[in-house]
């Protein structure tokens, strides 16, 4: 029974994201307004980025603050392939292209996860949390050092040194140009189903218990033989892969973007959706994160309130959610609260 | 029945000064301690530290608090890494294997304070223990292939073939956290047992428990071990368990042995009446008595 419950609840979690779409796209055909079309790309981008932190913060346990720095690297990787694979093979599809974009630039942010897994998993808690800020930082000053350009169909990329023959695509920190706008919206929902599944199923799955075992109590998960080491890195690995995904269809998504935009105030913002989503629950990830991507554009004459609002509602979120009298208080003004397990107890 | 059971091993000596059960004996013993000893910082927390234990040995360790007993599960768990001395697993040298490795090779243990995965359900903790019986990749998880759902469901068989031990499987979908102190220990127990153990440590497994709890739990670790056919040791503070179900007894006091024995040798032991069991209320008030 309770395996059918989780069943369920996964279901109604993909039936929200198709339902969103069917609506979109009905919308997006009778007089969307074009300031939100050009948002649902990053809303879809914003969600994927949020599963995958929810991954490994909530999930595994490590507070990582340094995710926009997977999301640089999959956005470059994905728009250096996707205008280089448009020069070389001009007739190819454009979806076709589109997802070898996605796909390599999830693969190269999947080895970098590993590389920094390795010196970052030693640590935990606060230390973790520092240094995956500083290794936020850092991917981006090393981005700017990349110079990519295209030679008609030939690519050519060097470290450091801006001399390269042919068209600039790539210029250090000017970031890149001339992408060839790809994404779609449709697009950004199957990567979002494909995130979403990805990390459903992980849960669901010994892997995914034995990382929950890992976050729960450490001693206990090594004495009955979990490695450690290798579920925090799994989780971790994962999570980068994801967000280098949808930070290739992102940069797909725009003609031209530079390093700047995975600077700390982005990591912190995919943390907020994650914590306003709730911990380690993927269904309030995705609606957390649509909600308070779409309010600053809904609230624009606020916007600079942004990051101060963002910081109350945190605050607020995190000593009110713990709160027994409010707890117990939404308890009994909730309708859809489940029986006390101790009422149950006593009826019997 | 417990009673009957014990009474009828004999136990052997064994060569380095140590006790099997005569059953034992032709058996290659399942653990080898030989001056086993931990330093924090020059205090000595455990020295010289020997023991022997047959395959289907139930063993006791007592002594009073902070003589070392829990030290000891933590070495052989290779929590601590020892400072003096040898571990043997059925011949193999412990001392290079990390925990992990350890209980791949056939420990498992529970916990002076239980560590239960509190937010998961009963069945879900069992099925963690059973992480490196039935294995199943990350990819056939994620993918859903046909060996994740075969996988998924000999978990599930077995996971409650174990909870039936304890007469648990009616509590696999409640939440770990949420059960009383017994049944705490009992799913800490079951959860040890998945991992398909040679030697299971237990640390305090009655504590919180009332008689009656205890005197079931003393049918259950007779049971386990003949079930199973694995050695148990075990730490208690409630001697009635101890003398009841142990067939070889070790005293520690300030980290080193100070008697090891039956349990009528202990029980008559001076040195351990002196610094761990005490006189009985009658003989004590006699001697108050005699003062008077």
């Amino acid at each position: 029974m309770k395996r059918n419950s989780k069943f369920v609840s996964n279901l109604i979690t993909y039936g929200i994201v198709i339902a969103a779409w069917l609506i979109c796209s009905f919308w997006m055909g009778n007089g969307m307004s074009s300031s939100l079309k050009a948002m649902l790309v990053p809303i879809c981008c914003y969600v994927v980025l949020a599963i995958s932190l929810n991954l490994t913060v909530g999930i595994s346990g490590e507070l990582s603050l340094g995710h926009a720095g997977f999301m640089a690297i999959g956005a470059f990787t994905g728009a250096i392939l996707s205008t280089w694979i448009i020069a070389a093979f001009p007739e190819m599809n454009k979806d076709l292209v589109l997802t070898l974009a996605v796909v390599g630039g999830g693969v190269t942010t999947m080895i970098a996860g590993a590389l920094i897994g390795i010196p970052v998993l030693r640590l935990r808690g606060d230390y973790l949390a520092i240094v995956t800020l500083a290794f936020g930082e850092i991917i981006r000053n090393i981005l700017n050092m990349f110079y990519f350009s295209l030679d008609g169909s030939r690519l050519f990329g060097s470290f450091g040194n801006p001399n390269i023959p042919g068209k600039m695509i790539y210029n250090g920190a000017m970031g890149i140009k001339g992408v060839k706008m790809l994404a779609h919206f449709n697009a950004g929902v199957l990567l979002i189903l494909f995130a979403l599944a990805v990390v459903l199923n992980l849960i669901n799955s010994r892997s995914g218990r034995a990382i929950m075992a890992t976050r729960d109590n450490r001693i206990a998960a090594e004495s009955v033989g979990i490695n450690i080491t290798k579920y925090k890195m799994m989780a971790f690995v994962t999570s980068a892969a994801l967000a280098g995904m949808a930070g290739a269809l992102y940069a797909n998504n725009f003609y031209s973007i530079q390093s700047s935009k995975f600077n700390v105030d982005t990591s912190i913002q995919i943390l907020v959706f994650v914590v306003m989503g709730g911990i380690g629950n993927m269904r309030g990830t995705v609606i957390a994160t649509t909600l308070l991507y779409l309010l600053p554009e809904l609230l624009r004459d606020f916007s600079q309130y942004r990051m101060l609002i963002y910081a109350i509602m945190l605050i607020l979120v995190m000593v009110l959610g713990n709160n027994p009298l409010l707890r117990n208080l939404w308890m009994n003004i909730n309708p859809f609260r489940k029986p006390l397990k101790r009422r149950a107890k006593a009826d019997e | 029945m417990s009673e009957r059971k014990r009474t009828e091993t004999r136990m052997v000596p064994y060569p380095s000064g140590s006790f099997v059960p005569e059953r034992d004996l032709g058996a290659q013993p399942v653990l080898e301690c030989s001056h086993l000893g931990i330093e924090f910082g020059g205090l000595k927390a455990v020295e010289d530290f020997n023991i022997v234990m047959g395959p289907t040995e139930i063993g006791g360790l007592i002594g009073p608090n902070g003589a070392g007993k829990t030290t000891i599960f933590n070495l052989l768990t290779k929590v601590y890494q020892p400072t003096h001395g040898s571990i043997l697993l059925q011949g193999r040298d412990l001392n290079p294997l990390t925990t992990v490795e350890v209980n791949r090779l056939g420990i498992a243990r529970t916990f002076q304070n239980i560590r239960l995965f509190t937010n998961m359900t009963v069945e879900e903790n069992v099925r963690i223990g059973l992480h490196n019986q039935i294995p199943c990749g990350m990819f056939s998880g994620i993918l859903r292939l046909p060996a994740y759902f075969s996988a998924e469901k000999k978990q599930h068989e077995k996971a409650m073939e174990l909870l039936s031990i304890f007469d648990m499987t009616g509590l696999a979908d409640v939440k770990a956290g949420s059960l009383p102190y017994g049944a705490q220990r009992r799913l800490e127990i079951v959860r040890a047992l998945a991992t398909a153990p040679k030697l299971l440590l237990l640390d305090e497994p009655a504590a919180g428990m009332n008689p009656h709890e205890t005197e079931e739990l003393m049918e259950n670790i007779i049971r386990i071990r003949d079930q199973f056919r694995i050695a148990i040791l075990l730490i208690e503070h409630d001697m009635k368990l101890v003398m009841g179900i142990c067939e070889d007894i070790c005293v520690l006091n300030f980290g080193r042995i100070i008697a090891k024995g039956t349990p009528e040798q202990i029980q008559n032991n001076p040195v351990v009446i002196e610094a761990y069991l005490g006189k009985q209320r009658s003989e004590a008030g006699a001697e108050k008595e005699e003062k008077a």
